[in-house]
């Protein structure tokens, strides 16, 4: 089982859950996983089945889209990080 | 060797030492660096003791040129002489006396620059005692320019800080006024301040902790229009504002002036923080290509966020704007620093530049830069 992260604002679709684990041996079947999970967050972290543009995915610290994207292969002690961009400040 | 029996080495006294100074004698100083920035002959050049035999050729090629040694009271200096007559030098005198006797004879000398004040000494003596600091370091934070965009919640321990370890001059942008629903974490600001500029209170706090520190006060909202114009004139800008279209305005118009960016962002318990330095790392577009829909970054006026975590993150990023000002250090330049207040953990993951970058990719021109001429956000 690898580790997803899940940030902040993607919270509530988890009913508050920080970690969730997941089974998989990319990236992609290990989201499936997560999605078969928390359904609600397929559509706010997969766009037509592809990455969202708006979240960076990394494994470990790794930024897929500078490896094999979805087809990145991940291991049993591997976490998956996602990554939505934050505005607040004030 | 006894240099008394050697008739290329004479021993001179201070006043015949300064008489022969005035004669065109080169005066060399065998003392170490550290004694001789504490002040020095005029017009002397230093060679210490160890690199005298090494260096004396690029300093006096002709072995017969008339050379003035000197130290502390006459002892190193002695056995330099001893050296370069031994080299074949013909001419060579030794001071053997005080070096405070040059003084008294009125032998030219030169005081050490102060780089500061005995107040700054006092002031800054804790952090002058660091070896990555000292004065010199002190004398960067003094001459430093730094802006913070929001006098609010990132930027309130951000410039305290900066403040109280003195740098120079603190630009704030910011056309809010103080509101009570503020003052759980935008610690610069007090319940006498509500309705207040928050830059006028930012001034009145920072004056109080440090009247040395220039505050510059820009009552506007940073946009395209104006984001050259207020970054132009300072050394690092620190990003702690509160929506994406600012972020990206910033980020484009960093990149095409060159300057740093310390980013922080913050959203109920998590933070992230990371630096952006120009075509050495990453940028914000980097990092996050395409602007987000606004349900995936509400305000913290909609989402809330934990008191101490713009206290957190604005300290992480003022801890930057010290490494940047000094040049020394890791920053977090290609790196993001992520914060979560509920666990008490930092994680940490891998920012690249992106070669299709359209602010700081390859083959970007002044012209096809993102947000050159109407500074279009994302």
């Amino acid at each position: 089982m690898s580790t997803v992260r899940i940030p902040p604002v993607l919270r509530e679709n988890t009913g508050g859950t920080r970690s969730v684990e997941v089974a998989g041996a990319t990236v992609s079947e290990a989201l499936d996983d997560l999605f078969a999970r928390h359904p609600a967050l397929r559509d706010r972290v997969t766009d037509d089945g592809s990455l969202s543009e708006f979240i960076n995915v990394y494994v470990n610290d790794r930024d897929v889209r500078y490896r094999d994207g979805l087809a990145t292969t991940i291991g049993p002690d591997d976490t998956i990080i996602l990554l939505p961009a934050m505005a607040g400040g004030h | 060797m006894n240099d008394q029996s050697n008739p290329a080495v004479r021993d001179v006294n201070a006043t015949e030492a300064v008489g022969l100074a005035r004669d065109g004698y080169r005066v060399i100083d065998v003392r170490e660096r550290s004694e001789w920035d504490a002040g020095h002959v005029a017009g002397a050049t230093l060679l210490p003791l160890g690199e005298v035999a090494e260096r004396i050729a690029e300093v006096a090629p002709d072995r017969d040129a008339p050379l003035l040694l000197h130290c502390a009271v006459g002892g190193r200096s002695a056995r330099a002489a001893a050296r370069l007559a031994q080299m074949g030098y013909t001419n060579v005198v030794n001071l053997k006396a005080p070096i405070g006797h040059w003084k008294e004879q009125g032998g030219a000398w030169e005081e050490p620059t102060q780089l500061l004040s005995p107040g700054q000494q006092r002031r800054y003596a804790r952090q002058v005692l660091i070896p990555e600091i000292g004065q010199e370091g002190q004398r960067k934070l003094l001459d430093a320019k730094v802006l913070l965009i929001g006098a609010g919640g990132l930027g309130s321990p951000t410039a305290l800080y900066l403040a109280a370890s003195g740098v120079g001059t603190i630009g704030l942008v910011d056309d809010d006024v103080v509101d009570e629903s503020n003052l759980q974490r935008q610690v610069l600001h007090g319940v006498d301040r509500i309705g207040m500029r928050k830059v006028d209170s930012a001034e009145l706090t920072l004056a109080g902790l440090n009247p040395e520190t220039t505050v510059v006060k820009h009552v506007e909202r940073l946009g395209a229009d104006n984001v050259e114009r207020l970054i132009a004139g300072y050394d690092v800008i620190v990003d702690g504002t509160d929506n994406f279209d600012t972020r990206y305005v910033l980020n484009d118009a960093a990149v095409r002036l060159r300057k740093p960016v310390v980013h922080g962002s913050i959203y109920r318990w998590d933070g992230q923080i990371t630096t952006f330095v120009p075509f050495a790392g990453p940028c914000y577009r980097c990092m996050y290509p395409t602007q987000p829909p606004p349900e995936l970054a509400p305000a913290c006026s909609v989402a809330g966020v934990l008191g101490v975590l713009p206290g957190i993150v604005g300290m992480l990023q003022a801890n930057e704007v010290f490494k940047l000002v000094l040049g020394v250090g890791d920053t977090l330049a290609g790196r993001l620093l992520m914060f979560d207040a509920m666990g008490t953990t930092f994680d940490e993951v891998r920012i690249w530049r992106d070669p299709a970058c359209p602010a700081c990719g390859e083959g970007v021109t002044a012209e096809s830069r993102v947000g050159a001429s109407a500074g279009v956000g994302a």
